[in-house]
């Protein structure tokens, strides 16, 4: 086990939008998460590496970190577990005013300090991974959706995280682009990253995942291996959940 | 007249107008950045002289505070010199002015971006300086140009504490000559040369910053 929660609890002023939550990530598996809109599934992911900090609970990680949230986080602590965690965010959040080369060289140059002709060779050869090799000095603007979030998951890999999120990577994009970026995460799975994404695309979930969890009003209330989860759902709320988003009126 | 003239205008405007105008400005940015800090703080203490400075700084007239700092603190045994005393009263000014566009263009920065550089592991001083303070200079160069551009003609102000600046050798030449309306429109016109100069500048350098945006 990667990571293993406990009690996870979070509000926003009454607003209960977590509410008593356990989650295990397998080391080098992917856990998907679906539900409604509103179910809480970007703060489940947004507490993984604190950007949200949660209420109450316990994060154990298996090389033996222990962050428990019922005191408030120190400084350190929270960049400890940030520096753990790559985040793709749904609409990208590339800086604007560095070219993708240079979006993906900031974190390792500035933040881990490390050598800039190494890190650029390393840049190089993940954007070449994500195909676009040719668009490295292009600034963000002067790509597409799909391209740049490309970039953005390059970025985030580029620190070289033991835990890949993802917060709806394709939900921002042009139909046609969407292939692109699914591909890529696809072939990270390949690679056995250890990552979590959050996605409405059923077919992906079903394809990438080991595991997935349905979410509704703060709960979990339904997980297991895809087939059951997103085949043969349990659970009322999941099957009318699959319906809609499958069937759509 | 206007030939005799143009040389102590010229003068004034190199020893006095131009060089108030640019330390003012700089020293004005550096107090403004730490007082738009100060106002983005979290904590209230921090926040209020901030807050406090900026509203007495804005709600007084500059010709005011430039009276205090020179004619006002040597009755509390505190005399300062001309032209130190304008740089204090036009770097509190440009400070305040300054601030809030400062704090305004920061906070016109999406929360998004500071959130990517959280992720990558950045602390929130690095992520101000790495990716925030960079973005942030693009949008508030336009309004910042604009106060500077103001800066070089309130400098005339100072002529009323005795700086001998463009403006007060123009004051000093039609006291003794009557000239009144040459001299002044020929100061005018000075002013409106420099100024014109600096748009040119700042159109430069607005086009500069924006390279990296869509058009
Ligand atoms: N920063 C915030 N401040 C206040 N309320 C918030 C904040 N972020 C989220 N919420 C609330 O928390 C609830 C869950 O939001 P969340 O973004 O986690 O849902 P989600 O499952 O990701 O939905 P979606 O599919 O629309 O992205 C919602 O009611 C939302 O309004
Ligand atoms: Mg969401």
């Amino acid at each position: 086990m990667f990571l293993s929660v406990k009690g996870l609890a979070k509000s926003f002023g009454n607003n209960e939008v977590l509410k008593n939550i356990d989650v295990e990530i397998k080391e080098g598996s992917v856990l998907s998460i679906i539900g409604p809109s509103g179910s809480g599934k970007t703060t489940l992911l947004r507490c993984l590496n604190a950007l949200e900090q949660p209420d109450k609970g316990i994060f154990s990680f298996s090389d033996g970190l222990i962050i428990n949230f019922d005191n408030k986080l120190t400084k350190k602590e929270i960049l400890q577990l940030r520096r753990k965690s790559g985040m793709v965010f749904q609409s990208y959040n590339l800086f604007p005013h560095k070219t993708a080369l240079e979006n993906v060289i900031e974190g390792p140059v500035i933040v881990q300090k490390r050598n800039k002709a190494e890190v650029e060779e390393l840049a190089r050869e993940l954007l070449r991974k994500v195909g676009l090799e040719d668009k490295m000095n292009l600034y963000p603007h002067q790509l597409s959706g799909g391209q740049q979030q490309r970039v953005g998951i390059a970025r985030a890999l580029a620190m070289e995280p033991q835990l890949m999120l993802f917060d709806e990577p394709t939900s921002a994009l042009d139909p046609e682009l969407i292939g692109e970026v699914l591909r890529v995460i696809k072939d990270l799975a390949k690679e056995n990253w250890t990552m979590v994404i959050v996605t409405h695309e059923i077919q992906f979930a079903s394809e990438v995942s080991d595991h997935v969890i349905f979410m509704d009003g703060g709960y979990i209330v339904e997980q297991g291996k895809p087939e059951e989860v997103l085949k043969h759902p349990k659970e009322e709320r999941t099957k009318q959940f699959l319906d809609r988003i499958l069937n759509p009126a | 007249m206007f030939l005799n003239s143009l040389l102590p205008m010229f003068l004034g405007a190199i020893k006095y107008t131009i060089p108030l105008t640019l330390i003012s400005f700089v020293l004005g940015l550096l107090v403004a950045l730490l007082t738009a800090m100060m106002r983005l703080s979290k904590s209230r203490i921090v926040r209020t002289p901030a807050v406090i400075y900026v509203s007495a700084i804005r709600g007084t007239p500059l010709l005011v505070q430039l009276f205090i700092i020179f004619y006002g603190l040597p009755s509390i045994g505190l005399t300062i010199d001309p032209f130190p005393s304008a740089i204090i009263a036009f770097t509190l000014n440009v400070g305040a002015y300054a601030s809030e566009i400062i704090r305004a263009s920061i906070q016109s920065i999406p929360i998004g971006q500071w959130e990517a550089g959280f992720t990558i592991g950045m602390t929130k001083s690095t992520a101000l300086r790495r990716i925030i303070l960079p973005q942030a200079t693009r949008v508030s160069i336009p309004p910042l140009s604009n106060s500077f551009i103001s800066l070089v003609k309130d400098t005339s102000l100072a002529s009323l504490i005795l700086v001998a600046e463009l403006f007060r050798q123009a004051q000093e030449i039609a006291a003794r000559t009557f000239d009144f309306l040459l001299l002044y429109a020929e100061a005018g016109l000075i002013y409106w040369v420099i100024c014109f100069v600096l748009s040119l500048f700042q159109n430069k350098l607005e086009k500069r910053y924006d390279r990296y945006v869509a058009k």
